[in-house]
């Protein structure tokens, strides 16, 4: 019974923040966002030389890990990372991280 | 409304989305109090899954046994061994863990019940689990290859586990006179970081062109090739030139034996002679593996690859170095990555949940010189049951990267260092 509270309370996250939801076969955007703070810190908070990704909007997110992966944005590894991610996911993402900006 | 599938979503909002929950005057989110993990090992695997385990639930009771009060990590023990950093900045303790509510025990764990859902310590305590993480990195394969014995490794350090190992390598390199040569000989593999050899030669030859230039290096490989072959050797040859020998499997780089008093490698033709020896042994899972039941013939731990849990005791899971988990190399990277997917998933499941779909990402940065940088990446995604490499994604930096380019990646690597040690320990 206790499960109900954590369904409604992802309904309205969902709804309330466009966080789309997980399906099968693709990994939510919270559980992918995990793999990018080992090099953008926790949160995306980061320390050292890695950019900072915390407090970025979403639409900026999104748009430019796909120039990342699409070649229009230089890099030295962020092309090769986004490569491995789809239109959908790179929205999961974007979306999740931009959230935490608000 | 569509019907919304909860897989390895609800739970795993993180700290914001409990954040927001809270505003929206929601009762706790999850009631799991009860729920008890023991993690085993505090390295990359196992501090990272106790760690986001209490990121993704709170209320999960965490117990984190590890019997060393400081960590000190491979990753970056290299630029130790090259005179670059204080072996101060790879050394991390876990007070990070037990301001997160971590219960941090430090001792050894002696073996894993998974029928009895407990872990024995060596001090005699026992610790009860709903379930278990076991993360507890490498051993060695002592006499697999003849005359390398624990015994040997205060004259012929292996330093491929980080700590006084490291330093004693270093004293060693430091005493060393102008004209010594110093050999390296990688393990066969599977093998923890699979760069780290050729970084370590780079880092050390970049010491000796700056302090002992006449020196020489030479590395016995029993492998054909090994990890970032060529953007390793081009650096080499542009930056140390004539300094660096190397030798492979069909060009007698196997050692057959060591000969610690007489710093001596043996191999099929021949003998060859150091001032300094760094021989790095053959591998195989952490001792309680085997002592669990945990490890098979290959002396590796077979995991589903979704939840990382042990297909031969139930109820224990397997992440890092100790896992199977190829595609994916052993590295600190992949580790972490792993320990994440497996927190989610245990989260997941003592939830009444199914895991989600994972996803994994791993970058191996090397370093050649300090401003010369070097990186091989890759996405990992999950099908029919098995981690698979996402076609098109990751591979080398590219082998005509100007300098620049160079330059970056190595500040990056620093970057990475930062970043993946604060998110581990705090
Ligand atoms: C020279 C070198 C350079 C490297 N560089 C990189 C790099 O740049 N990037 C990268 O990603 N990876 C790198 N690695 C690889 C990385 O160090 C390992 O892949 C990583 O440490 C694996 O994590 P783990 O959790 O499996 O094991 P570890 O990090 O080794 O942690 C295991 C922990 O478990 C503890 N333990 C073991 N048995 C028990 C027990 N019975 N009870 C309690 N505790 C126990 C140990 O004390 C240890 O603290 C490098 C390795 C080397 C040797
Ligand atoms: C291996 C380390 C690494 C990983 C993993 C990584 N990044 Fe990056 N990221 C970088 C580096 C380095 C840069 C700078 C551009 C470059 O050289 O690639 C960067 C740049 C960025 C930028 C541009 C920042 C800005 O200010 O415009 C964004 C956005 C970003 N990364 C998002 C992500 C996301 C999202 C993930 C997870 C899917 C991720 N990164 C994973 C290393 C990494």
């Amino acid at each position: 019974m206790k499960l109900r509270i954590p369904i409604v309370a992802g309904v309205l996250l969902a709804s309330a923040f466009g966080i789309g939801p997980a399906t099968a076969e693709m990994a939510p955007g919270a559980v992918l966002a995990n793999t990018c703070y080992s090099c953008h810190g926790t949160e995306g908070k980061s320390l050292g030389a890695m950019p900072t990704i915390h407090g970025k909007p979403a639409e900026y997110l999104s748009t430019t890990l796909k120039a990342f992966r699409d070649g229009q944005r230089p890099s030295t590894v962020m092309q090769r990372i986004t490569k491995g991610f789809n239109d959908a996911e790179i929205d999961a993402l974007a979306a999740y991280l931009g959230q935490k900006s608000k | 409304m569509k019907k919304i599938s909860r897989r390895g979503f609800n739970r795993l909002l993180g700290a914001s989305g409990a954040a927001v929950a809270t505003g929206l005057a929601m009762p706790a989110i999850v009631n799991a109090a009860s729920a008890r993990v023991v993690v085993i090992g505090g390295g990359f695997g196992g501090a990272t899954a106790a760690r986001y385990l209490k990121r993704f639930d709170k209320t999960i009771n965490v117990t984190l046994v590890e019997p060393s009060t400081k960590f000190v990590t491979c990753p970056f023990s290299n630029t130790v061994i090259g005179g670059l950093k204080p072996i101060s900045y790879i050394t991390h303790g876990f007070d990070g863990l037990e301001a997160m509510g971590i219960n941090v025990v430090h001792d050894l764990a002696v073996n894993v019940d998974a029928a009895k859902k407990q872990v024995k310590l060596a001090q005699g305590q026992v610790l009860s689990f709903d379930r278990c993480i076991v993360s507890p990195g490498i051993d060695f394969k002592w006499g697999a290859v003849k005359g390398a014995t624990q015994e040997i490794i205060n004259d012929i350090p292996h330093a491929w586990k980080a700590g006084p190992q490291t330093l004693l390598l270093r004293k060693q390199l430091e005493a060393m006179p102008d004209g010594g040569v110093f050999i390296i000989s990688p393990p066969v593999n599977p093998f923890r970081c699979p760069p780290g050899p050729g970084e370590r030669v780079s880092l050390v030859a970049n010491y000796f062109r700056t302090h002992k230039p006449k020196s020489k290096i030479i590395v016995l490989d029993p492998k054909k090739k090994f990890s970032k072959q060529g953007l390793f050797k081009a650096g080499w040859e542009r930056l140390y030139p004539g300094m660096v020998e190397y030798r492979n499997v069909d060009d007698d780089g196997v050692v057959r034996e060591v000969l610690a008093g007489k710093k001596t490698l043996v191999t099929d033709f021949g003998e060859v002679k150091g001032d300094v020896i760094n021989f790095i042994p053959p591998q195989k899972a952490g001792a309680i593996a085997d002592q669990s039941g945990l490890s098979d013939g290959t002396g590796w731990c077979p995991v589903d690859q979704q939840a990382f849990e042990s297909t031969l005791q139930k109820g224990v899971h397997v992440i890092g170095d100790a896992s199977i988990a190829a595609p994916m190399p052993k590295s600190g990277f992949s580790a972490s990555t792993q320990a994440k997917v497996c927190a989610a998933a245990i989260a997941e499941m003592l939830g009444g949940e199914k895991p989600g779909t994972p996803k994994f990402v791993n970058t191996c940065y090397s370093l050649v010189a300090p401003d010369y940088g070097i990186s091989v990446a890759m996405v990992y995604g999950f099908e029919n049951g098995k981690i698979v490499k996402v076609k098109g994604s990751g591979g080398l930096t590219p082998s005509d990267a100007n300098d620049y380019h160079l330059k970056q990646e190595a500040l990056y690597a620093d970057g990475w260092y930062r970043s993946i040690s604060t998110d581990i320990w705090g």
